[in-house]
């Protein structure tokens, strides 16, 4: 034994690790050189890994983001809010004292077609008034500051009944600072007539608390939840198969240099390092892909959300977390991955079958899912109060997610297995499947989950819209405007009627003072609504009507409420006119007729006392509402623009509602569109790498084929062979998928209790799935036909 | 392998002197074991008699034999019928088969078609013990596997030899 | 000098792969039942003369005329559904479909031919007996031993009773006791059914197994019967 001997089996000196450290770099560095320098293929798979991890990447990337846009959003929302909001009205509430920086303000906000349009009316109380941010001067009488995306739609055709309604000349741009996001529509009108008191308010100041928030709905906090763990995971799932692709020849040679005296770590070393070259091109691929979306986050715009670019920046710590586990990520799947090859590499070599995949934990991972799903949440569809907590339902739809990823290599593997007998093409197909299905499947199993998610979310919004659509069409809201102010005026509702009425859009209107009275104990309430006797006639049973008259008016059906009105407005007796403080009180006369509502559009009756003009006066109302219901004109295009423009001329600070069925619709055929094209795009990344490994088998097997040809195999057979190789993962693959993604979707939608509507919406997604496997086939025929010339037989 | 032959063929290129004849062979064939002097008188008496060569002159006031030989038309053509005649194939005749080689080489004949005509030849007889081989009892096929295996070895020299043909031939015909 | 009866007849053959010729002015011709080796230094242009044989390749200039019929002068198609029913091919290695089992590769050609997978398969097994490898039946190509593979290859040359097999170094890859049994079983199976086979080989022992052998040298042949 020499002295180094010696040394060596004792504990492990610094010269020692030196020189083991110095063996795991190069082989690190032999993996990277196989990735580097794998010839034409070696770079096709390099470009798939990159582009498929690079995606991932900047997906992830860009979602780390939020966070940070919507604080920013937040922030500048907090920042224009008016700083005091104080109200003037009858009961002696103080409003803010005029300064020489105080701004009178009245929210003009408006819609136009699908898109909301913000905007203030401002007036100066003074000389030195406080600007909101993002304008450098009050704007005048009948001037305006828009932003930059408002300013474009009113010069544009599409704007033009816009800029009618809003007739103000433009002085300039609302810098980004007074902006949530570059395509938001907002605008500061100046006026010189805005007096406080009817919706008006007064500010000292800018940067306050803006409008509180709601707490979140549960259904929503769901959906939300469902969504991003439907998108998230298999972006996740698809950077761990894109560490895999091609992986078929690799593992053969590692096999190799296995048999000829790697061991096994050395061959995990060289493995890693070729996992870390890929996934450091798909993150370089994936900053690059980020910081050219980040570009384009202003001109995109998702949901009524869009982005500065100088917002989307990713949490530091999110970003750092997701930069490190890629590579760790790719280099764990590599690693596992190795197994077979590390365990057997004469299997690998030699093409024998390897050992098969254990069953029994497969089904229990979405089965868990699904149970965690539908039992393990305190959420409670008929209580929509009560609290939810995201987690069990992320982690359901996690487990039920990757559960199918871990079903499809066993149910293909034994599937196929079970495949017999069949045409020769069919038969070569299948026999190579049953050899080695992996790479197939691995290629498949990453869309998978992609189109199990896709179709699980469309199930969700196709059942969440086609309950709400359900709903409106029984009750026909959606042809109908609400337009109202808060603040009750008999000249209001006469200029609606009139004004309204003549615009193009409306084919009736019903405008009306709606506000409550009040038993003078306090105990109960009804409703009063005052108008003249057309507009009552249109809401009650009334057949004979005189200004002066008045009456009680039930519903049909509903004793209880009738008895409610009864109580409190007893003919002849006194009623309190509203329900504040110091509500006046009047007398219903005794001859007031008791008449059947009307069922209104909601499908209701407005119920309670209904009064002429000239049974009240309205000066007397202390609060109250004054409300046009605006039937639309069905015939006439953008018959609700025409009304929204009648009513701005009225009072911009008009509000105007409706159930915005058109813009539902909207968004829920761009939800459909965009969940399509994700999954296509994927699959699409993924055909790409089957043909890969089509193309490296078809090579390998050159000699195989032209020998074949040889001995007189039609070319056609071995066409259909490629045909029913590609087939069989991906028809099996969708199948799964979709028996996975109809199963989450029904388990979400029974979480939400909504019920299953389109249980066929997976049928696109399959669609894309066939075209898959024709353009592999179609694009694999060439080399094909160039493998089987009988150059491939020669030896020399 | 036949001395009386080579030294013929020797003479191809033009008359000689035994002496001179001695010094071509050896140089050429006789490696390990030169010729004696009296071998080449023998052989070319023999010749001579046999009226393949005759005496094309006597160098004067010389040693004991100065006579000069040249070859005769029926000396051509016995060397010609010896080198398209194959060798029976039989174990060790690379000795044989090298002279006929470089002969056909340095008198201009198809050292080629000489090959090919003894693989011919070699391959007949591999086929008698093949067929022989598989008739015949265990014994039968050990016997004939030890002949055919000399023979392939033989084969194997021709094979490698007809590729270098081009950088023999170089070589002895400097 | 084309002797009289030949089932398969080439005559002055030229065939140039990418600026390198192949064979230049090659002939050829056998009988039914004739074992002809075709020897020759590799790259010589033996499996060129033999792709052309068989109708896998076709020469730039010649003609390959089997059994009366212009092989040159068929279509693609034509040719493959010859190579189908009257020719059978054994190469080296690498032939056999990895993922078949034995009894299927053998099957292969009949199924080709239109027979129904249970017949075809019969077939195949008393092929795989008679060559003595009924045992590897059952299994894949990468489970058995290389001369038990040429022999599941031999079968499956021969399982459509071709008039010509066609063998390209069929022991290249075997040790020399493999190679001959092979051989043997070839020669005597092919002799049994009256085919002819055309062996091109380097190996003289195998060779040996012939009727008859041509050289082919720098793209041509000799025959040594007619030379010199």
């Amino acid at each position: 034994m020499t002295l180094s001997d010696t040394r060596k089996a004792a504990s492990p000196t610094p010269q020692d690790s030196y020189v083991r450290i110095r063996s795991w770099l190069r082989d690190l560095a032999y993996g990277l050189r196989f990735a580097a320098f794998g010839g034409r293929e070696g770079w096709i798979r390099n470009a798939l890994t990159a582009a498929g991890v690079g995606l991932g990447v900047a997906l992830l990337l860009i979602a780390s983001s939020v966070p940070h846009i919507m604080d920013n959003r937040d922030r500048r929302a907090e920042a224009r809010a008016p700083s005091q909001q104080q109200y003037y009205g009858p009961d002696g509430e103080r409003p803010g004292e005029p300064s020489d920086t105080s701004v009178l303000w009245a929210d003009a906000s408006t819609e136009y077609r699908t898109d909301i349009v913000n905007g203030l009316i401002l007036r100066a109380d003074g000389a030195r008034p406080k600007l909101p941010p993002g304008v450098d001067r009050m704007p005048g009488a009948g001037e305006m500051f828009a932003s930059p995306a408002l300013a474009e739609l009113l010069a544009s055709d599409e704007g033009r009944l816009l800029a009618q309604r809003m007739d103000y000349r433009m002085i300039g741009a609302i810098g980004d600072t007074g902006l949530l996001d570059p395509g938001e529509y907002f605008f500061y009108a100046g006026s010189s007539t805005l007096t406080l008191g009817d919706g008006v308010w007064r500010t000292a100041s800018w940067g306050g608390p803006a409008a509180e928030s709601l707490p979140y709905d549960p259904v929503l906090i769901v959906v939300i939840t469902l969504a991003c763990v439907v998108l998230l995971v298999p972006v996740a799932v698809f950077i761990a198969t894109a560490a895999r692709f091609g992986g078929d020849r690799r593992d053969r040679r590692l096999a190799a240099l296995r048999l000829v005296g790697a061991d096994a770590w050395t061959t995990r070393r060289i493995a890693a390092g070729e996992a870390l070259f890929g996934s450091a091109l798909g993150l370089t691929v994936g900053l690059a892909v980020f910081a050219l979306a980040r570009l384009f986050a202003g001109s995109v715009r998702v949901w009524e959300l869009s982005a500065f670019p100088a917002d989307v920046v990713p949490l530091p710590r999110l970003a750092a977390a997701l930069l490190l586990a890629v590579p760790v990520t790719s280099v764990a799947v590599s690693l596992f991955a190795l197994r077979s090859v590390v365990v057997e590499p004469l299997g690998v070599v030699r093409n024998t079958a390897l050992r098969r995949r254990r069953f029994w934990w497969r089904p229990l991972v979405p089965l868990a899912g699904l149970l965690l799903l539908l039992n393990g949440n305190t959420f409670n569809s008929r209580d929509p109060s009560a609290e939810v907590s995201p987690f069990p339902i992320a982690a359901g739809a996690i487990l039920t997610l990757l559960g199918i990823t871990a079903m499809l290599p066993w149910v293909v593997e034994a599937l196929v297995g079970r495949l017999r007998g069949g045409p020769l093409s069919w038969q070569l197909a299948t026999r190579r499947l049953q050899l080695s299905s992996g790479a197939a499947t691995r290629a498949v199993s990453g869309i998978m989950v992609a189109v199990a998610g896709a179709i699980a979310l469309q199930m969700l919004f196709a059942g969440m819209h086609d309950s709400f659509n359900r709903t409106l069409f029984e009750n026909r809201v959606w042809d109908q405007l609400n337009v109202s102010s808060e603040y009750p005026s008999k000249a209001l509702a006469d200029r609606m009627t009139e004004e309204l009425g003549r615009s193009r859009g409306a084919k009736d209107v019903i405008a009306t003072i709606r506000t409550v009275v009040s038993h003078p104990n306090r105990e109960s309430t009804a409703g009063l609504t005052v108008g003249d006797c057309t507009a009552l006639r249109k809401l009650a049973e009334i057949t004979s009507c005189a200004d002066g008259d008045t009456f009680v008016v039930h519903a049909h059906e509903d004793r209880r409420q009738n008895d409610w009105i009864d109580t409190t407005a007893r003919k002849g007796g006194v009623v309190l006119l509203g329900d504040e403080e110091r509500a006046a009180p009047w007398t219903l006369p005794v001859r007031s007729p008791t008449v059947l509502g009307n069922k209104n559009a909601e499908g209701w009756e407005n119920t309670g006392v209904y009064a002429t003009f000239g049974a009240i006066d309205v000066r007397d109302l202390a609060s109250g509402m004054t409300l046009a219901l605006v039937p639309l004109n069905a015939g006439v295009p953008d018959a609700p623009e025409h009304i929204r423009n009648a009513a701005a001329g009225i009072d911009p600070a008009l509000r105007i509602w409706s159930v915005r069925m058109t813009e539902r619709d909207a968004r829920y055929e761009s939800l459909q569109t965009g969940l399509l094209a994700a999954a296509s795009a994927t699959l699409g990344l993924i055909a790409a790498s089957m043909l890969v490994s089509q193309i490296e088998q078809l090579r390998e097997r050159r000699r195989l084929l032209s020998a074949l040809v040889a001995f007189g195999t039609p070319r056609t057979v071995l066409a259909w062979s490629v045909l029913w190789q590609t087939a069989v993962p991906v028809v099996l693959g969708t199948v799964v998928a979709v028996a996975g993604g109809l199963a989450l979707g029904a388990a979400m939608l029974a979480l939400i209790g909504k019920e299953v509507t389109r249980w066929w919406i997976f049928l696109p997604v399959a669609g894309v799935g066939a075209g898959v496997i024709l353009l592999v086939t179609l694009v694999s025929l060439p080399p094909l036909w160039r493998m089987m010339r009988p150059e491939g037989l020669r030896t020399e | 392998m036949s001395i009386g032959h080579t030294l013929l063929a020797l003479l191809e290129s033009g008359p000689r002197h035994g002496y001179d004849l001695k010094r071509a062979f050896d140089e050429k064939f006789g490696h390990d074991r030169p010729l004696h002097y009296g071998q080449v008188y023998s052989t070319m008496s023999r010749l001579l008699k046999n009226g393949l060569v005759e005496v094309d002159g006597i160098e004067a006031g010389g040693g004991p034999d100065r006579k000069r030989y040249a070859i005769t038309e029926a000396g051509i053509t016995d060397v010609a019928t010896w080198l398209t005649q194959p060798e029976k194939p039989e174990p060790y005749l690379q000795s044989t088969l090298y002279t006929k080689v470089v002969i056909a080489l340095l008198t201009g004949r198809s050292a080629a078609a000489l090959l090919d005509t003894q693989r011919a030849e070699h391959l007949r007889l591999m086929r008698v013990l093949t067929d022989r081989k598989r008739r015949g009892d265990l014994a039968d096929q050990l016997i004939c596997d030890h002949a055919l295996f000399h023979l392939e070895a033989d084969l194997r020299w021709l094979e490698l030899t007809s590729t270098r043909l081009d950088r023999l031939a170089a070589e002895v015909r400097p | 000098m084309i002797p009289e009866g030949s089932l398969l007849i080439a005559e002055d053959l030229h065939k140039t792969y990418a600026h390198t010729p192949a064979l230049a002015g090659a002939c050829f011709s056998i009988h039914p039942g004739e074992v002809v080796a075709v020897l020759g230094p590799s790259g010589s242009g033996k499996s060129t003369l033999l792709h052309c044989l068989a109708g896998i390749v076709q020469p730039d200039a010649g003609r390959v005329r089997y059994a009366g019929r212009d092989l040159t002068a068929l279509s693609d198609a034509e040719r493959s559904a010859l190579r189908r029913t009257d020719f059978g091919f054994v190469f080296q290695f690498g032939q056999l479909v990895p993922e078949l089992s034995c009894t299927e590769n053998v099957a292969l050609p009949l199924r080709l031919a239109g027979i129904r997978r249970k017949a075809a398969e019969q077939v195949a097994m008393e092929w795989l007996e008679r060559l003595e490898v009924a045992d590897s039946g059952s299994k894949r190509p990468g489970e058995i031993s290389g001369g038990q593979g040429q022999r599941v290859a031999v079968a499956r040359a021969l399982v459509t009773s071709p008039r010509v097999v066609f063998a390209d170094e069929p022991t290249g890859a075997l040790d020399s006791y493999s190679g001959e049994r092979v051989m043997e079983l070839l020669t005597e199976a092919a002799r049994s059914s009256n085919a002819a086979v055309v062996l091109v080989t380097h190996e003289t022992r195998v060779a040996a197994y012939s009727d008859r052998e041509i050289v082919v040298r720098d793209g041509r042949t000799r025959d040594p019967d007619h030379s010199l």
